[in-house]
């Protein structure tokens, strides 16, 4: 929803497609390439059209992105979709980047906050600077980084419950970083990183708290 | 294995002092790494990974081309190629060759291959005696353990575990100076060099237009391996094959940086045969033995080669957050990190480690580090549906099959995944305090449980997105 509240702020009409459910990539990242494809081909035909979508994850823009080219690599036509497709889609922050060219959204939160780099949103996407650079015009928002920058918080989707115990503390060392920095709120990109980092926190006994960079962005 | 590993694991996580020992020493490789290759020190550093892949990515595209130019020009120096397919050809050549020079000592520098077919054991059980001369390597050989790091081998021990070692097994006074461990293994090991028949050593680079072997090391030991006793026999992977001697301009740039943030490395040797007339040192045979143990059975696949191009710098490793948390036990084979996820499963099959691929959360650090550019996670992707394949065909891991087609089908199915929406808010655990911090024993098995041991669960929204948007 405040992703939603950003855009229209921004004056762009919005549509939400019903027929969306998930881009496949638990599936994909699992092993299980034919369930992945069959998601992905749905994602395909919920999206026709020229319009740009606009996605609260940086994880999931790269799912379709970069991955759905290697799942209908043998399917020539499909493959054409896709790549119509990838030029359309965009990770939320990139959106208002490059294509909105805003930095200035008119948001304003007292806060002191920490900017958690999601991998695929970093490495995939090549996100970096645009969500800091949104960060920095929020008014009375102040921006610390954290020390070791750029380190995965051990989410990993379905790495997460196969290797809980791994997982889990490679989530307390991000809780460490976190905790260093002296911010009360963490900031970042991906849903499923926050949902990560906000349940190590909470067992931690920690009060600091997760949003999502749109929250940010829609709080005035 | 996944059982095993996930064991190791347990045990790696809950050692705080090994913990402590891994992520410092992998940290400060890290932190060299990247000064090394900092835009004001190696400007063209982009452009040299670009190279190097290319490279690489030609010679193992051409190799059988390049591996006979290798020996044309290794022979015409003298030297004399040998070719083995497997880790038993390696010791039968060896020993054959030890039992007709009456050869008995043996001294070894560092060789990811010699570990990989398992050498030492080999050679030692046919009554020669082997010994490692790099430093980590010697420690280890004494502790009975395998490399725990690609370049750092004893990584993981401190200098009181090495302390312990060295008393226990030299007999020497329990002593924890750093220095004089080193003075004590130096000792012991010019003995070992001077009265050694054969030299064995790894090859960093196998350099196709000059017939030369490239060492690079830090410590000299690899000099006085292949230098001090009558015959040098170097062991390499057929993938180390590089085609011209002005192709080291670009790997020696990337390697020691990537690897310990050294410009250069302390030595680098070039090796192209035995001693000519007229030289006053170096062996008087010179063998380059050629394995493949594998190798030939990736070159096959287009995807799989890449592999192949990895020339050990351990930059994978030392990014890895999953490495620096899990260190090199928790992995089943000798190549441990990103690499070893790989080439695990690679050379031996998907039901071999089928847990390995996923033990990942794919976050890509090693791929951006990779000198080579190996798309580290793509292949990690790649065998993880290898293994889902495989465990198909041998019926395991039926529940999981069933849930993602479950999951594939109600994702095609918009209304039945918006009540599933509403099922899951209702039947979800009851949350306390706002979270979910633990679940009823009729719910507490895998997924689910394996969340909340670790951290705590949001649970789901009273409302789902879809109806807030239609409300609006």
């Amino acid at each position: 929803m405040a992703m939603a509240e950003v855009l229209e702020r921004l004056g762009y009409e919005l549509d939400f497609p019903e027929k969306q459910t998930c881009c496949g990539q638990p599936a994909f990242n699992s092993g299980y390439r034919d369930e992945a494809r069959a998601v992905a081909r749905h994602f395909l035909d919920t999206f026709e059209g020229g319009d740009p979508i606009v996605i609260p994850s940086g994880s999931c823009a790269s799912m379709v992105a970069h991955h759905f080219a290697e799942l209908f690599a043998q399917e020539p036509e499909t493959l054409e979709r896709v790549h119509a497709l990838e030029k359309r889609v965009w990770e939320f922050s990139a959106f208002l980047t490059e294509v909105a060219r805003v930095e200035d959204v008119g948001a304003r939160l007292e806060d002191i906050v920490t900017f958690h780099d999601g991998c695929h949103s970093l490495r995939e996407m090549g996100i970096r600077d645009g969500p800091r650079r949104l960060l920095a015009r929020v008014q009375g928002l102040e921006l610390r980084e954290l020390e070791p920058a750029q380190e995965c918080c051990g989410f990993g989707g379905t790495f997460a419950v196969k290797f809980g115990e791994l997982s889990g503390a490679m989530a307390r060392s991000k809780v460490d970083a976190i905790l260093r920095t002296g911010a009360r709120t963490v900031v970042s990109l991906d849903p499923s990183c926050l949902m990560q980092i906000r349940g190590a926190l909470s067992r931690r006994g920690s009060s600091i708290r997760t949003m999502h960079l749109a929250e940010v962005l829609a709080s005035r | 294995m996944t059982s095993e590993m996930h064991r190791h694991i347990h045990e790696t996580l809950g050692d705080a002092r090994l913990q402590e020992a891994v992520y410092t020493a992998t940290g400060r490789l890290k932190e060299s790494r990247i000064a090394a290759v900092a835009p004001d020190v190696l400007p063209d550093y982009q452009e040299l990974r670009t190279q190097a892949h290319a490279l690489k990515k030609h010679a193992i595209e051409n190799l059988d081309a390049y591996l006979d130019e290798f020996e044309r020009n290794l022979e015409a120096h003298g030297g004399k190629a040998v070719y083995c397919q497997d880790a038993a050809e390696v010791a039968d050549f060896i020993l054959g060759l030890a039992r007709e020079r009456g050869a008995r000592l043996i001294v070894k520098s560092k060789s990811m291959l010699t570990e990989e077919i398992d050498l030492n054991e080999r050679l030692e059980k046919h009554g020669l005696e082997s010994v490692e001369t790099d430093l980590g390597e010697y420690i280890l050989q004494l502790a009975h353990e395998r490399p725990y790091h690609l370049v750092a081998p004893a990584l993981h021990k401190t200098r009181y575990d090495v302390a312990e070692i060295f008393s226990a097994r030299l007999g020497v006074p329990h002593e924890v100076v750093i220095e004089k461990q080193t003075a004590t293994a130096r000792a012991v090991l010019r003995e070992k060099f001077l009265a050694a028949d054969i030299g064995i050593s790894g090859a960093n680079f196998l350099v196709a237009d000059s017939g030369a072997v490239v060492l690079v090391e830090n410590e000299g030991n690899a000099r006085l391996t292949t230098s001090a006793p009558r015959i040098h026999i170097a062991i390499a992977g057929i993938e180390k094959i590089i085609p011209r001697a002005q192709d080291l301009a670009t790997f020696l740039k990337l390697l020691a940086r990537s690897a310990t943030g050294q410009w250069l490395s302390v030595y680098t040797s070039f090796l192209s045969g035995p001693r000519r007339a007229g030289e006053i040192d170096g062996p008087e045979e010179f063998y380059v033995v050629l394995v493949d143990n594998g190798r030939t059975r990736l070159l096959e696949d287009p995807d799989k080669r890449q592999s192949l191009y990895c020339i050990r710098c351990g930059a994978c490793l030392n990014a890895c957050p999953v490495y620096r948390k899990i260190g090199g036990y928790s992995f089943p084979w000798v190549y441990s990190g990103p690499i070893g996820s790989i080439l695990t499963p690679q050379f031996m099959g998907p039901s071999h480690a089928p847990g390995l691929p996923f033990a990942s959360s794919l976050c890509g650090a090693c791929a951006e580090v990779c000198p080579v550019k190996i798309d580290l996670p793509k292949a990690l992707l790649e065998l993880r549906s290898e293994v889902k394949i495989a465990d198909r065909r041998e019926g395991r891991g039926r529940w999981e099959k069933l849930g993602f087609r479950l999951f594939a089908w109600l994702m095609r199915h918009p209304r039945l995944y918006e009540m599933a929406g509403r099922m899951a808010s209702l039947f979800a655990p009851p949350a306390r305090g706002g979270w979910i911090r633990s679940v009823p024993g009729l719910m507490n098995f895998p997924p689910l449980k394996a969340w909340i041991d670790e951290r705590d669960l949001p649970p789901p929204p009273p409302r789902s997105f879809r109806e807030m948007w239609r409300r609006r």
